[in-house]
């Protein structure tokens, strides 16, 4: 075969390949928001082609999304959850993961991974003790039991992301600090925070992201549907009956979808560098 | 560090006395971090672990010891070794899947082409986006009237209406449903872990092994799997564990059905523990997951040990 065209047949190749991936990972996606926009006349005609919109597209979905359900509410009950975990994350992690990386030596290192473990004990082991000990806090069935478990895999999994951060800063930084007469915690308050803005930045993200796509918790402990988030109220609570109403149920969960994706993407490097940070060193 | 701090003697309050010195500042630090995770992970898992050895359900709070009765009821039930072997299935078959699809993946997009970064955006994103939404979506598509993976089967003339498969409404179908949904969140993770797997392989070393004559499967084998296997296997682990212990895309996608051909631990726990309060069976049933896990945990520690050798 000449060289010309083994080249371009394996450039066909490889970006066929790369549009089945693509096809693959984002249709799923197309779909959602295509449907989310589609008339119910349109949905529901078997005769029409599925992939392109037949009739005009129609904002109705959304519309009633937010005039005729809580999705409003969910959303801000997420919002909620999100800014108070961030809190509760930041405020524990950032003082565990500096301790960890600098001042507890060979010890901190088996407690860093201690912790980071913890991350893996599933919550379908953890959920029917854990909705006990919320019934007994009086706490069932409100969003207050998720601010509260959240931080459970929030604070292992930031512990872990910072340690490997705080690592990296050289040492000599807070040393200058010291010298030039700061106690450690002042060192670490003046010194390593300001200069840790794009990791506490990539944990506020991702302790955001991880509440969003946190389900179980949310299945097990919530009922009603003031209190839902909007990861379990599209899913569980846009069903009326046994009726599904795709565009709607669509709408919803590309609504809720988008943010997270948008934000997943900006700091997966940083994302992938932390989780496999404890690996490559 | 210490020893530089010290040679200062600086006059200090007693407060600033303990914010001078790791040695209290550091246990200090870290406190508050191991509390909540002993309060609300260490201690529930323990009270996990009583409840599958009592009479406890929510209508009867009672702590009375029972032994082993719980685990011998359930795994004397049908429904429990059903799901014990569902869940195998599931996670072995959506890890596979996931992970041959995330290795063909990471080999494209390895090399740099236009528009990379945005195919890499698009692929990453059933990873990222909350996987309850993503289910809602699969159902839709495998929805009994309106798939559209039957529309285009249909319209490519492979099926007819009339033979057209009910997805979630077959057994067999169903399960394989819930793993392509499942290999299909995490394909785009396994991609992401062998893209930092393989970039953790310094070029000069793969330089010197040509050099040195090493041919492609010598290079691949003999230098870049063993320096990419302790990322990879770390990778490997979450998505097990994470796969293994899972209810939400069959909770959402099948509700276990059709007749349990799709109940897994996770799911099941769920059911028995919360949806008919017996706490004490379902605690039963989750804690069959523990083997497993502490098996993969204890392979997991072995690989991060290593690398610190």
């Amino acid at each position: 075969m000449p060289r010309p065209l083994a080249n371009a047949l394996s450039q066909v190749g490889f970006y066929s390949a790369v549009a089945f991936f693509v096809i693959l990972a984002a249709f799923p996606f197309y779909w959602m928001a295509i449907t989310a926009f589609k008339t119910n006349a349109d949905l529901y005609d078997i005769s029409n082609i599925p992939f392109w919109f037949n009739d005009p597209p129609t904002l109705e979905h959304i519309e009633y999304l937010f005039t005729q359900t809580l999705f409003a509410r969910w959303l801000l009950n997420s919002a909620i959850i999100g800014v108070c975990v961030v809190g509760i994350t930041l405020v524990t992690a950032l003082p565990a993961a500096y301790s960890l990386a600098r001042m507890t030596g060979r010890s901190g290192e088996a407690l860093g991974i201690g912790i980071f473990l913890t991350y893996l004990v599933p919550p379908t082991l953890l959920f029917l003790p854990l909705s006990r000990v919320i019934t007994m806090l009086g706490m069932q069935d409100s969003l207050w039991a998720l601010v509260l478990v959240y931080p459970t895999f929030t604070i292992p999994f930031c512990t872990w992301l910072l340690m490997g951060f705080f690592k990296a800063i050289p040492r000599e930084i807070e040393e200058a600090a010291i010298v030039d007469g700061c106690s450690v915690f002042s060192a670490f308050i003046k010194m390593v925070i300001p200069l840790s803005v794009p990791a506490i930045l990539t944990v506020v993200i991702f302790t955001f992201t991880l509440t969003l796509q946190e389900f179980v918790y949310a299945l097990t402990f919530i009922s009603s549907s003031s209190q839902k988030t909007i990861t379990l109220g599209v899913a569980t609570d846009l069903v009326r009956g046994d009726i599904y109403f795709w565009g709607e149920l669509m709408a919803g969960a590309l609504i809720a979808a988008v943010p997270v994706a948008i934000a997943y993407n900006l700091f997966l490097d940083r994302f992938i560098a932390g989780i496999t940070g404890g690996a490559v060193k | 560090m210490v020893a530089i701090a010290e040679k200062f003697v600086r006059p200090r309050s007693r407060f600033g006395s303990i914010l001078d010195r790791p040695k209290i500042l550091g246990p200090l630090f870290v406190s508050p971090a191991i509390l909540y995770v002993l309060a609300l992970v260490g201690a529930p898992f323990c009270l996990a672990l009583y409840y599958s050895v009592s009479a406890y359900t929510i209508y009867s709070q009672s702590y009375k010891f029972v032994g082993l009765a719980n685990f011998v009821q359930i795994f004397g039930s049908d429904i429990f070794r059903t799901t014990l072997v569902n869940t195998f299935i599931f996670t072995f078959g959506s890890q596979i899947l996931g992970l041959v699809l995330g290795k063909f993946g990471a080999l494209l997009l390895l090399k740099p082409f236009p528009g990379r970064k945005i195919v890499r955006a698009l692929i990453v994103l059933p990873w990222a986006v909350p996987v309850a939404l993503a289910t809602v979506a699969w159902e839709w598509m495998f929805d009994s009237l309106y798939s559209v993976i039957n529309w285009t089967f249909i319209a490519l003339g492979v099926i007819d209406r009339s033979d057209a498969p009910n997805w979630l409404g077959n057994p067999h179908l169903a399960m394989l449903c819930v793993m392509v949904v499942n290999a299909w969140r995490f394909f785009p993770f396994a991609i992401v872990i062998f893209l930092a797997g393989i970039t953790a392989v310094p070029q000069d070393v793969i330089d010197a092994a040509t050099v040195d004559g090493a041919g492609f499967w010598r290079r691949n084998y003999q230098i870049i799997v063993p320096i990419i296997a302790p990322i990879v296997v770390v990778g490997l682990i979450f998505g097990t564990v994470f796969t293994f212990t899972d209810l939400s895309i069959v909770y959402l996608l099948t509700n276990g059905g059709p007749v349990n051909a799709t109940s897994v631990l996770g799911f099941e726990g769920f059911q028995v523990g919360i949806v008919s309060g017996d706490v004490a069976h379902g605690a039963a049933i989750s804690l069959v997951m523990l083997p497993v896990l502490f098996v993969l945990v204890v392979v997991m520690l072995r690989f991060i040990r290593r690398r610190e050798i």
